[in-house]
């Protein structure tokens, strides 16, 4: 058959050459402020990185065009960060060839993880775009660690308030489907726990290897089981390939996630989408500044910005006020950010800031539920936006109760 | 659990398995012809979505079924005539660069074109719903989809073993030189039998559309398992890609069944390493004097 070693030996060479793909130019100080933008953009959280990259780099153009920070233009470098050993490497090279200022991005909270032990090393910020694993804001926070997307107990928080309200948890059957890698473990975690407070029941779950396509063999169980609500603990095309089969195969018990996407929402199409789901952002959002996004984006790109793409403009803005105020050195740079005094403008009704105790950025959060087929106005508005969660009167702080990643400290 | 439900689970693993099934049988008979291992394959299967994807609004979905498989297959054979002639007589490594390279190009030039985001691909009205047999509800649309993919599969058995085609075909995958002795050249063939197996690539694609995400790596997600379908099947032999396709898709629907499913991917490839272990020809495959 194949010569095998020449075999192993090209395919070794290859997954290098994708490894090894050649960086900018080298550092210079009287340069542009050089921020490294790291997320996946192939496999199943692809199509949410492309829209972190034309996010940042929407922001990127923004900033520049307002006259850069302090007059320093700001040059963004961007990377695939394929799985979390590639993106470990890659964030080591940002910062040691490229001398990034800090990293901005990711989606997968194992490659975060993995993002935040290079860049504590490094005493550089790592602001997490798109991770929401609780561990990553408890047993293995980091102090250069700052997230801009919310962790997983603020969407089961919000999701599940709106299951309370439709009464769906009390003595209820839920069936859990559950992404097979660290955010979906994680966000199990986090559902349990919020049945266990509330009186709920688990009528089943599974665990769905990330890279299944076929929900066949799951639906049939789900039928079987007769829940009275399937939640979804799923993540990127996972979602869009839920949704499509759960129409095809007829089931009608309400469907509910905790982690989603609106790209997954559009993937799937007027047709298929339904439920209730939670989310940190929408093009729906009905703020001025929110507004003005949505619009630079749509002119820019042809289509509307996805949640993901709300994570790393926010970020590199969050980012670019805080060395605005205080220069480029890592440890100012975690003293602004971490500082509750310091808010930010996300666009949202009220002001944001990083929660010192483990940097998680406090802000509103809501939910959407799909129209019916018939009352879709387009491809994009096919659902609707929820007032902001927490209401008005109530603390952001509402959002983080019960919280499972354990307590963070930034000893480690 | 009950029996039944077990019952169904196995019939739907079984029916899961159509969908390595068009892959598979595409990638194997490529290989057996010309020995040309085809990454490039999935890449093929992803066109034919995204064909499906431009083309249904203007045609519908039932045209698209025939004109789409029909133009990747052309496509296949254009690359047939353009790449894999100089390398036919090479070493298989080169060809593998090749492929590699080539499914690196359509992936990216999709995802160049029309984004990464999946595109939104809806089912036709007719085939929405469920089919109710007693206590087994099953879907509509995947009964149709098995049907034609059995269609498709029995009139590939028909045209290589009941047709002059089929036998030059055959008599190239076991001894080329002999054949070329009598006078017969292989060439056409090769371009015929790269072009049958891109088309079903291709037709898999558009049956997939509507289930599955039709997403620029979708082609990538397919390949691995392919080649497992194609490694425990045994190269050169029909029955043993149709065989190890369901076998696939019966394991994995047994072990989501009872509860494993984060292992029902890893099953697969124990499967392989066993089938592999035993048996190195593959399940039914032919002992093929170049390739062993």
């Amino acid at each position: 058959m194949f010569h095998h070693r020449r075999l192993l030996a090209a395919t070794t060479a290859l997954t290098l050459g994708a490894a090894l793909l050649p960086l900018g130019a080298f550092a210079q100080d009287d340069g542009p402020i050089r921020i490294g933008h790291l997320t996946p953009r192939t496999g199943f959280l692809g199509p949410l990185g492309e829209y972190a990259v034309m996010a940042a780099d929407l922001a990127a153009e923004e900033i520049n065009a307002a006259g850069g920070i302090n007059g320093r233009m700001i040059e963004v470098i961007k990377e695939d960060s394929v799985n979390p050993q590639t993106a470990s490497t890659k964030a080591e090279r940002m910062i040691e060839r490229d001398n990034v200022v800090a990293i901005v991005g990711e989606i997968s909270s194992a490659s975060a993880l993995t993002i935040s032990q290079v860049t504590d090393r490094a005493k550089r910020p790592f602001l997490n775009t798109g991770a929401n694993s609780d561990t990553l804001r408890g047993d293995d926070c980091k102090r250069f660690m700052f997230h801009v997307e919310t962790q997983n107990a603020m969407y089961v928080n919000a999701e599940g308030q709106y299951l309370q309200s439709e009464g769906l948890v009390d003595g209820k059957n839920w069936y859990l489907l559950t992404a097979d890698y660290a955010f979906g473990h994680d966000l199990l975690n986090a559902a349990k726990v919020f049945l266990d407070r509330t009186n709920g029941n688990i009528a089943g779950d599974d665990l769905v290897p990330t890279d299944a396509t076929d929900f066949s063999s799951y639906l049939l169980k789900v039928r079987e089981a007769k829940p009275d609500v399937v939640v979804s603990n799923l993540a990127g095309t996972q979602i869009t390939s839920f949704l499509k089969q759960y129409t095809e195969f007829g089931l009608e018990a309400p469907v509910g996630g905790f982690g989603f996407d609106t790209a997954s929402a559009w993937a799937a199409g007027g047709d298929n989408f339904k439920g209730t789901w939670p989310t940190v952002w929408t093009h729906q959002v009905d703020t001025e500044r929110s507004q003005e996004f949505v619009k630079a984006f749509t002119d820019k790109y042809g289509k509307p910005p996805e949640n993901q793409a709300f994570g790393d403009y926010t970020a590199m803005h969050i980012l670019a006020q805080a060395i605005g105020a205080v220069g480029t050195d890592g440890e100012a740079l975690v003293g602004y950010l971490e500082n509750p005094e310091n808010t930010f403008d996300v666009m949202k009704s009220r002001p944001a800031y990083f929660n010192p105790k483990n940097h998680q950025l406090m802000q509103e959060v809501y939910t959407i539920t799909a129209l019916p087929p018939g009352e879709q106005p387009n491809q994009w508005d096919i659902f609707t936006t929820s007032a902001p969660v927490p209401a008005p009167d109530q603390p952001l702080e509402t959002l983080i109760e019960a919280a499972v990643g354990g307590e963070c400290s930034f000893a480690g | 659990m009950n029996l039944f439900l077990f019952a169904a689970q196995l019939l739907n693993g079984l029916l899961d398995g159509f969908y390595y099934l068009l892959i598979a049988l595409g990638l194997s008979l490529i290989f057996s012809l010309g020995g040309i291992v085809n990454l490039a394959h999935g890449a093929f299967y992803a066109l034919g979505a995204y064909l499906a994807f431009l083309l249904t609004p203007y045609l519908g979905f039932f045209p698209v079924l025939v004109v789409v498989p029909l133009l990747v297959a052309g496509l296949g054979m254009v690359t047939e005539r353009l790449l894999f002639t100089r390398f036919y007589k090479a070493d298989p490594l080169y060809s593998l660069l090749l492929t590699f390279g080539l499914a690196m190009v359509i992936e990216q030039a999709l995802r160049w074109y029309f984004g990464a985001s999946p595109q939104a691909y809806s089912m036709p009205s007719v085939l929405t719903g469920q089919v109710f047999l007693g206590d087994f509800v099953y879907s509509r649309y995947r009964l149709f989809q098995i049907a034609v993919a059995i269609a498709v599969v029995a009139a590939v058995w028909v045209l290589l073993n009941r047709t002059a085609f089929g036998r030059i075909v055959r008599a190239g995958i076991q001894n080329p030189d002999i054949l070329g002795a009598m006078g017969i050249s292989l060439r056409p063939y090769l371009s015929a039998v790269a072009g049958i197996g891109m088309g079903l690539a291709g037709l898999a694609g558009v049956l997939m559309a509507p289930i599955y995400p039709v997403h620029p790596a979708m082609g990538a997600e397919i390949l691995t398992a392919a080649f497992v379908v194609v490694v425990i099947g045994g190269l050169g032999s029909f029955w043993g890609v149709v065989v190890a396709a369901l076998l696939v898709g019966l394991v994995k629907g047994f072990m989501i069944a009872i509860g494993q499913s984060a292992m029902s991917m890893a099953a697969i490839y124990l499967l392989m390493f066993v089938v592999l272990l035993l048996r190195p020809r593959g399940l039914m495959g032919e002992r093929i004097l170049r390739f062993e």
